[in-house]
């Protein structure tokens, strides 16, 4: 349980949250035909005849989308259902070709499943947590209706119309917006690294449809609204926010929370009434009979599983007890699929694992942030870096030369083997220069000389700036620091 | 010379690959007759042109020594498949005008083997109904009329009346059909020719206009038992287009056809003696059943007990799918769109929806849409896929006893147009003895057994094993020997 709680005027409330989130397959081709998938082609350029549901089409199914639904069901250790079936959702709208939207309403391909979420105390989750996924269904999308193309008439965009969606339903698990946050991050890296969704929530690749209901601690379930299609975690957690607290509102001033559709408004963070339950559409769900069951043959399962990459838990409990990095760092390194690659790659050419965790840590992603950059598309690979990490290791630079370089790596592009020659840059140990440059650094300061012989040990630290810097930063600094301690006596 | 319009497809096909005349003159000679029986309305579009230059293509392939299977036979299309180019309505108002830019695979397939196509024949509108009443383009006529003086018009049959009426009047030697409750059987039998339905996922349904998707199945309809397996050989065969179509390889079953029975036990279903049957048809199953002896079968007595349910359990499947699977004839992409002014989308739907549909479409989408709404779904869409297992689950007992059923095709003769058309359910009656082999997804063939004392056809059924065309033709074929039959309608239109 989470500390998260609304005080109202009469005291607190617990809230109560569940996410159906709609995760576009990756998949070259729809669910249904061999139109292409691909995001912001042009309007109605990747219709075929059954997107477009002319007369005695028939869908299907595509065993890309089938094995992306079961890749991400055994990532989160669920039940891979061998027999599952389609059904049709009967309604009309301009934007659903067919009438019917193809899903899985009474058999769905992939059942019961988890994923664990971490304790995060400035955020209020007090302790890990494993959140429940009830089902994992896989249905077509609907197309895009344009109302901004005319003054009076809207259009249609087929383009979306029968992409592969996966329906990703948890259990009402989740008890604060942090929480629900947390829940919808972990998905997107397992998404992510299992390659079955982009997770792309601008692109509209993953949406969220969000209930919320509040209770007193211990009671009931308290009746819960929906909100709609929400397009980013701020978002959903804002969601949250906003509904619980309008429930409490309602429910302190004597009303009651009617069952509803919501939508969500991202510029004032608040919600409003789309239909209640009382006009709700009936779907007319029934066992869509252009397509048979599905069934899964173990074997497909097996190959499903051998094909999955190491999980971002996985992957973290080894970079901790392999690589004996941080537990800090290791969350961090793991937490979206494109770092843990790109560290890899580092590993790959030879880095040596704590040494490379804290540099990514703390200079390539520094660097990457002032930046703007994303890991993908860092101006130095992993080559490079383990180039420069070697130079530190084998003492060619210090640590601020290794600084001094990587800076001058990302503006040019160079290698650090070519900038250190170049620049000379290369540290020194040289004990006669470095201590020519103590003798005359004592000299000079001797009022600071005197507080240190007569007990003011802090100021070691001083010698040692005025060293480096004389040295232009080049002086090996463990070299300074004996010849400093022999001469400070 | 012979008339050439009296030959059928294998009459042709034989004639013409010998060198006894072109296609040319063969197409000629059919698109005259269709030309020339207006009256009928058996065509929604007439396309002798395509006819012509299919059989020109036929001409110079003989020619060239390149032979196809239907090189120089010119067929009809029921208006049901969707041909490229060619306009495709279902018979109704909502795809008037409608032209694919798709062949669909059945008709594709015909082409492909050399066919020609003389036009696109008139049905049901989307295939509902079992009189050729419900079609915007008007009643298609039987040829045939009573032999008592009365000039009444009579039914074809339904839903491929078109098809049939196109037969028996020797407009087209052969045509598709398809059958969902029925559909090829009743007018085959109405009409005194032959037809048959494969078994469900013999033919792909790609590009048919949609009806029911887990009944509808193609089939050929034509003179005889050997023109029906001629023309199945080339529509039947796996489509990866449709995922009901069976992946497996279309057997040679003109060149199996036999009319020895010696060691097959055919059933007779007690439950398919219903009351109130004309006593010709029940003299005309026991004439069949003596024929089936004389080829050498076995007579055994079955009992299919659930049957007297298949009728009210189609009546909802049917219905339901139909509900779905017509609710993209919404006027948004293609064929009629009524956009009264000042209109919203649903006002267009309704509008559209109101226009486009006849009143046997609306009757059937508003029973499909009842039986699988919220809170009466389990009592009748889930009942009725029970009952589905049960009659299919009949079939399977049956052939533990039996390798054939032999039943009559329908409960009448052809009625007369209107008869029955304010009257749906005597109507859906018709398709009491058809409705469960299609539930079952059974092959069954209607083959002409006699005539009935006012002089129409008279049907007889044969029914399958699923897979088992190949023993439901030989048994058509051993009743079309001895039953001689050779009566046609005279010409009168």
């Amino acid at each position: 349980m989470s500390s998260y709680r609304i005080q109202g005027t009469t005291g607190e409330w617990e809230v109560v949250i569940g996410l159906e989130v709609h995760a576009q397959v990756t998949s070259n081709s729809k669910l249904f035909s061999g139109a292409a998938a691909s995001f912001g082609a042009e309007p109605n350029t990747q219709v075929s005849l059954v997107d477009a549901a002319m007369p005695g089409m028939l869908p299907v199914p595509n065993a890309e989308c089938i094995r992306q639904a079961v890749r991400t069901g055994l990532a989160i250790d669920a039940q891979i259902n061998r027999w599952s079936r389609f059904d049709r959702k009967n309604y009309f709208y301009a934007d659903l070709p067919q009438g019917y939207q193809i899903s899985q309403l009474y058999h769905p391909i992939v059942g019961e499943g988890h994923l664990d979420i971490d304790a995060d105390e400035k955020a209020g989750i007090l302790e890990d947590k494993r959140i429940g996924v009830e089902r994992i269904h896989v249905e077509q999308d609907a197309g895009k209706l344009m109302h901004d193309q005319h003054p009076t008439r809207s259009y249609v965009d087929l383009n979306r119309s029968g992409v592969a969606l996966m329906e990703i339903v948890s259990r009402p698990d989740m008890t604060s917006p942090a929480e629900a946050g947390a829940y919808l991050r972990k998905l997107r890296a397992i998404l992510r690294y299992v390659g079955s969704c982009d997770g792309n929530m601008e692109e509209g690749s993953m949406r969220a449809d969000v209930n919320v209901s509040v209770r007193r601690a211990g009671e009931e379930l308290g009746t819960r609204t929906e909100t709609k299609n929400v397009n980013s975690v701020r978002f959903v957690m804002q969601a949250i926010e906003h509904e619980a607290n309008r429930q409490v509102d309602v429910l302190e001033a004597g009303g009651k929370i009617v069952q509803e559709t919501r939508l969500f408004n991202p510029d004032t963070g608040t919600t409003r009434s789309m239909r209640s339950k009382e006009d709700a559409h009936d779907y007319r769900y029934f066992p869509d009979p252009d397509l048979l069951p599905l069934e899964l043959t173990e074997a497909f399962v097996e190959d499903c599983r051998a094909s999955l990459p190491e999980l971002p838990d996985a992957k973290r409990a080894r970079y901790i007890e392999t690589l004996g990095i941080s537990a800090y760092n290791a969350a961090v390194l793991t937490a979206e699929v494109e770092t843990a690659r790109w560290f890899e790659a580092l590993l790959d050419q030879g880095a040596e694992a704590k040494q490379a965790a804290n540099w990514v840590m703390s200079e390539l992603f520094g660097a990457l942030n002032r930046l703007g950059k994303s890991i993908e598309h860092s101006p130095v690979s992993p080559a490079q870096a383990a180039e420069l990490l070697t130079l530190v290791t084998d003492g060619t630079l210090s640590g601020s030369l290794a600084k001094q370089v990587f800076e001058k790596m990302l503006e040019t592009g160079d290698s650090a083997g070519t900038i250190v020659e170049r620049d000379g840059l290369k540290q020194t140990s040289d004990t006669g220069a470095i201590e020519a440059v103590i003798a005359d650094v004592l000299a000079k300061n001797p009022g600071q000389l005197e507080q240190y012989r007569s007990g003011k040990e802090a100021l070691f630290g001083f010698f040692v700036g005025q060293t480096m810097k004389a040295m232009a930063g080049k002086a090996n600094p463990a070299v300074v620091n004996e010849l400093l301690k022999k001469a400070l006596g | 010379m012979t008339n050439l319009t009296d030959l059928g497809i294998a009459a042709i096909r034989d004639g013409f690959q010998a060198g006894d005349f072109t296609a040319r003159d063969v197409a000629s000679a059919f698109n005259d007759a269709v030309a020339g029986a207006k009256a009928l309305n058996a065509f929604i579009a007439e396309t002798p042109e395509i006819a012509l230059a299919a059989a020109d293509q036929a001409d110079k392939d003989r020619a060239a020594g390149s032979l196809k299977p239907l090189s120089g036979v010119p067929i009809g299309m029921k208006d049901l498949f969707a041909t490229k180019d060619v306009q495709t309505t279902a018979a109704s108002h909502i795809l008037e005008g409608f032209v694919p830019q798709y062949e669909s695979t059945v008709s594709g397939k015909l082409w492909n083997a050399g066919a020609g196509m003389l036009g696109k024949l008139n049905l049901d509108q989307f295939a509902m109904g079992s009189s050729n009443e419900t079609s915007f383009f008007g009643n298609v006529i039987s040829p045939w009329r009573r032999n008592n003086g009365d000039t009444a018009a009579l039914a074809p049959g339904g839903s491929s009346g078109g098809t049939s009426s196109a037969i028996a009047a020797r407009l087209v030697p052969g045509a598709t059909g398809t059958d969902t409750g029925g559909s090829i059987r009743q007018p085959a039998a109405f009409t005194g020719i032959s037809g048959i339905k494969p078994t469900y996922g013999r033919c792909s349904r790609w590009g048919i206009v949609a009806f029911a998707s887990s009944l509808d199945q193609a089939g050929p309809m034509a003179r005889d038992v050997r023109d029906c397996a001629i023309l199945l050989e080339n529509m039947a065969g796996f489509d990866p287009k449709d995922s009901t179509s069976l992946d497996l390889p279309v057997p040679n079953w003109e060149a199996a056809l036999s009319t020895d029975l010696k060691g097959k036990r055919v059933g007779i279903p007690k439950e398919y003696r219903v009351d109130g049957m004309p006593a010709e048809i029940d003299a005309l199953w026991e004439q069949g059943i003596a024929w089936l002896k004389d080829a050498g079968a076995e007579i055994v007595n079955v009992s299919l007990p659930h049957t007297q349910y298949a009728l009210p359990a189609y009546y909802i499947i049917a219905p339901a799918e139909a509900s779905s699977n017509l609710a993209r004839y919404d006027g948004v992409r293609y064929g009629l769109r009524d956009l009264p002014d000042g209109a919203n989308l649903q006002d267009m739907y309704a509008a559209t929806r109101a226009a486009g549909f006849g009143d046997e479409v609306k009757r059937r989408i508003l029973i499909g849409t009842y039986v699988l709404s919220a809170g009466f779904y389990d009592a009748y869409y889930t009942q009725a896929q029970k009952v589905r297992t049960l009659i299919a689950r009949d079939f399977d007992q049956a052939w533990e006893k039996c390798d054939l059923l032999l039943t009559p095709t329908a409960p009448s003769a052809a009625f007369g147009l209107g008869e029955k058309s304010d009257d749906p359910l005597a109507m859906y009656l018709n398709d009491v003895f058809t409705v469960p082999t299609s539930l079952a997804g059974l092959p069954a063939m209607s083959v002409p057994g006699g005539l009935d004392a006012l002089g129409l056809p008279l049907g007889l059924q044969i029914i399958g094993k699923a897979l088992d065309e190949q023993t439901v033709l030989n048994a058509s074929l051993a009743i079309e020997e001895r039953a001689g039959f050779t009566a046609r309608a005279d010409k009168w239109w």
